[in-house]
């Protein structure tokens, strides 16, 4: 082949190539301009109308310039009118009094943020260290214990995979640091494998003991933890994401059991007799659950398709009977305010 | 292990058509941009992935975790016999060729991904070609410059793919500004720049055959060149190299634990923690080249065991007395100096020790046996890092570090000599 056509067999592949993505990128602002004009907004109230009742706190997914937003609706009219907080996040959880963000900065390097808000005012009262993509949020009952799991990429040559970070802070106080770092005793032994990862710290009231996810060697375990003691120990193996119920009897998991690799069920733990129930939910579930009451768990499924950018909040009772259905649609990452 | 996810080059073929001392050769400079192109196709999809992955697909990050894509094994696998084959073959355009097609292939299959299986396949196959494509590419750049500058040459060449690593997320992201659900639309600019990358390599890239081209007519007082056989790659310089190599690899932490130690020395190492490997990145870019001449010059051993020392200053920057930013820009300069003195460097000397019917074989063992060293450092300083604790695990590695350079240098002495002698 001749130089000269060899050249114009480029000319014409670079033209071709530029030409494609230039379209492509006016096309999807066409359709981003033109789904914008679609959505109509939803109605919307304010916050301080809203606080007098119970309420759910979420990130919303209606796919408009609030997309992404912190909103609060009323449990008695969960698709009524949304109050929206103004800041954008990827995680968030909320108690009567504060509300932890993980958001992420996108830029010519995206990093990432952990920020503590006054849920009434608005006003930030303190940002956390986050190092990575963020995952799970946790505050204690009373708001003054917060959780955070990101994930970080290089740890280790081994795996391309991100590894898990989980550091618990008290609000205004001294950070207890990473989860690796305490004590973790697996069947009357400490033990310290190289491996171990932590997620999704769930709190209970008294603001010292905690449960959460502990992974190594291929295996995940619910651990529960005392901060006072710096101390972890394994309770029953294959079991992520924990959630305790408001009364403290229950924990709700997500757990592979016989689904494949990235699929999850929904499980019930009894603390007390150690009982394991499964819930009726069939979706795979990929999220730490909510309570709430304490017979029912709301949690974030993903729609279908080209929608799975939208995802609704679903509830299900924890005793495995009753159908799951839709709560708040187009939302995710709930926080029940009692 | 931001750096090392990149194929790092390796050189290979003594008497191929040596292009003077005046400049790098054209062939560098096309397969640099052809490593340009696919750098910023690649590294605009990773740079976007894990928020494509959560705000698009709705997955959480623990199913992000759960791609692994190959394992460490089998990409080392992967590598040895693309080199194999294109010694065997004496054809390593086809198939460099054939590892950047796979790559290109797995972009267009990424336009209508929606599922999460089907994007690990991608990324898996991406890395096969990855694998496939190292060596080979980095025998033609060998095979197409004069030995005396094959540091230059594959300085030239890495500092184009590093700049293509830099683009690649600034694409992406001015693609997001411009339209913020336009996440499709980057995976088609990351294919746009696959098929550019690709049509440089197969319209322009000459296709040179390294052996048949080292044993011209009035070469005919040489013995004839040995056909392929891996038993040529067990010569005393050969395993000197991988001995060496080995050592000061087990003792090379991976940067994301280095990253972590600066952010408990700097509060601003914490919120800019994904920018860190940017900072190593500029510092890779800037010394390549001058440290490429450098071994040129005055050995390349000399240069790559030196690179250790700025290894040694990297650990002690992240490890020691120093704090605030600058324990973070003393050490990432530090790590870019290293990966600048020893990538490139390394797969010079493996080139010139082994005969030229097995060079691209010769370079994909070096970089494999550096690659495998640096995984077992990585669970090894895992290990110490949970039990001993962070900063006396990271003391260990320094005095280990400093015993082991002058080991390595008197293991790898002269092994410059015996190329001059055999290049000569």
């Amino acid at each position: 082949m001749s130089t000269k056509a060899k050249l114009t067999i480029f000319v014409v592949i670079c033209l071709l190539a530029i030409g494609g993505t230039v379209a492509a990128l006016v096309k999807t602002r066409s359709d981003d301009d033109a789904a914008r004009r679609n959505t109509p907004a939803a109605a919307t109230t304010t916050y301080a109308k809203l606080a007098s009742a119970p309420r759910i706190v979420f990130r919303s997914t209606v796919r408009n310039t609030d997309y992404g937003s912190v909103a609060a609706v009323a449990m008695s009219d969960p698709t009524g009118p949304r109050a929206f907080f103004g800041n954008q996040c990827d995680r968030v959880y909320a108690t009567a009094q504060r509300m932890l963000c993980l958001a992420s900065d996108r830029g010519l390097v995206t990093t990432y943020t952990a920020k503590v808000f006054n849920v009434t005012t608005g006003a930030k009262i303190t940002e956390l260290p986050l190092v990575g993509v963020p995952s799970r949020a946790r505050l204690s009952r009373d708001g003054t214990l917060a959780a955070t799991t990101s994930f970080v990429q290089g740890d280790s040559y081994a795996a391309t995979s991100f590894s898990t970070r989980t550091v618990i802070s008290k609000i205004g106080g001294a950070s207890f640091g990473s989860l690796e770092d305490f004590r973790l005793v697996h069947q009357g032994k400490t033990i310290q494998p190289v491996d171990r990862n932590y997620w999704g710290v769930t709190f209970a009231a008294d603001d010292n003991t905690f449960y959460a996810t502990a992974e190594w060697g291929q295996h995940t375990w619910l651990v529960e933890g005392q901060l006072s003691t710096r101390t972890v120990h394994t309770l029953t193996e294959d079991a992520e994401c924990p959630s305790l119920s408001p009364d403290g009897a229950h924990i709700v998991y997500k757990q592979r059991g016989d689904r494949p690799k990235g699929q999850w069920r929904l499980v019930d733990y009894t603390v007390a007799s150690g009982a394991i129930n499964q819930l009726s939910e069939t979706h795979s579930v990929d999220d730490q659950v909510e309570w709430l009451d304490n017979s029912h768990v709301i949690y974030g499924l993903p729609r279908s398709g080209t929608e799975a950018a939208v995802s609704d909040v679903w509830s299900v009772p924890i005793d495995g009977s009753g159908i799951p259905k839709v709560l708040i649609p187009q939302a995710w990452s709930p926080a029940v305010i009692p | 292990m931001y750096l090392n996810l990149r194929d790092r080059p390796s050189k290979s073929a003594a008497g191929a058509a040596p292009t003077g001392k005046q400049r790098v050769a054209r062939t560098v400079l096309l397969l640099g941009a052809v490593s340009l192109l696919t750098d910023v196709s690649s590294e605009s999809v990773n740079a976007i992935l894990p928020i494509y992955l959560t705000t698009v697909l709705g997955l959480s990050t623990f199913a992000y975790g759960l791609i692994d894509g190959i394992y460490q094994g089998v990409s080392a696998l992967i590598r040895l016999l693309g080199g194999w084959i294109a010694d065997r073959t004496d054809r390593p355009k086809l198939v460099a060729t054939f590892g950047y097609g796979i790559s290109a292939i797995s972009r267009v299959a990424l336009i209508p991904m929606h599922s999460f299986a089907a994007i690990t396949s991608v990324i898996t196959l991406d890395r096969l070609g990855k694998g496939v494509r190292t060596a080979p590419r980095d025998a033609l750049i060998a095979s197409s410059s004069a030995p005396e500058s094959l540091g230059r040459a594959f300085g030239v060449h890495r500092s184009l793919d590093t700049v293509g690593a830099m683009i690649g997320p600034l694409l992406a992201f001015w693609i997001l500004i411009a339209a913020p659900t336009g996440f499709r639309t980057v995976f088609i600019a990351s294919f746009a720049f696959a098929i550019i990358g690709f049509a440089v390599l197969v319209l322009f890239v000459p296709n040179l055959r390294p052996q048949r081209t080292s044993k011209p007519a009035e070469d005919a007082s040489r013995p004839a060149a040995p056909k392929p056989s891996l038993r040529l790659l067990l010569r005393p310089g050969m395993i000197r190299l991988c001995c060496g190599a080995a050592l000061l690899g087990v003792l090379t932490i991976g940067d994301g634990f280095l990253y972590l130690e600066l952010t408990e020395r700097d509060s601003l190492a914490t919120k800019y923690f994904p920018l860190l490997y940017v900072g190593s990145n500029i510092a890779y870019l800037a010394f390549a080249i001058p440290l490429g001449r450098l071994a040129d010059r005055i050995g390349r051993t000399k240069v790559f065991v030196g690179g250790h020392l700025a290894l040694l200053a990297a650990y002690i920057f992240a490890g020691s007395v120093f704090s605030g930013a600058a324990a973070t820009v003393g050490c990432l300069v530090m790590l870019g100096s290293y990966y600048a003195a020893t990538d490139g460097v390394l797969a010079a000397i493996a080139g010139q020790l082994v005969p030229p019917a097995i060079r691209t074989s010769g370079i994909a063992t070096a970089q494999t046996v550096l690659a495998m060293a640096r995984f077992v450092a990585s669970l090894g300083f895992g290990l110490l890092w949970t039990t001993m604790g962070r900063v006396p695990a990271l003391h260990l590695m320094i005095w280990l570090l400093i015993a082991a350079i002058p080991i390595a240098a008197f293991m790898l002495r002269g092994l410059d000599r015996s190329e001059e002698l055999s290049t000569a």
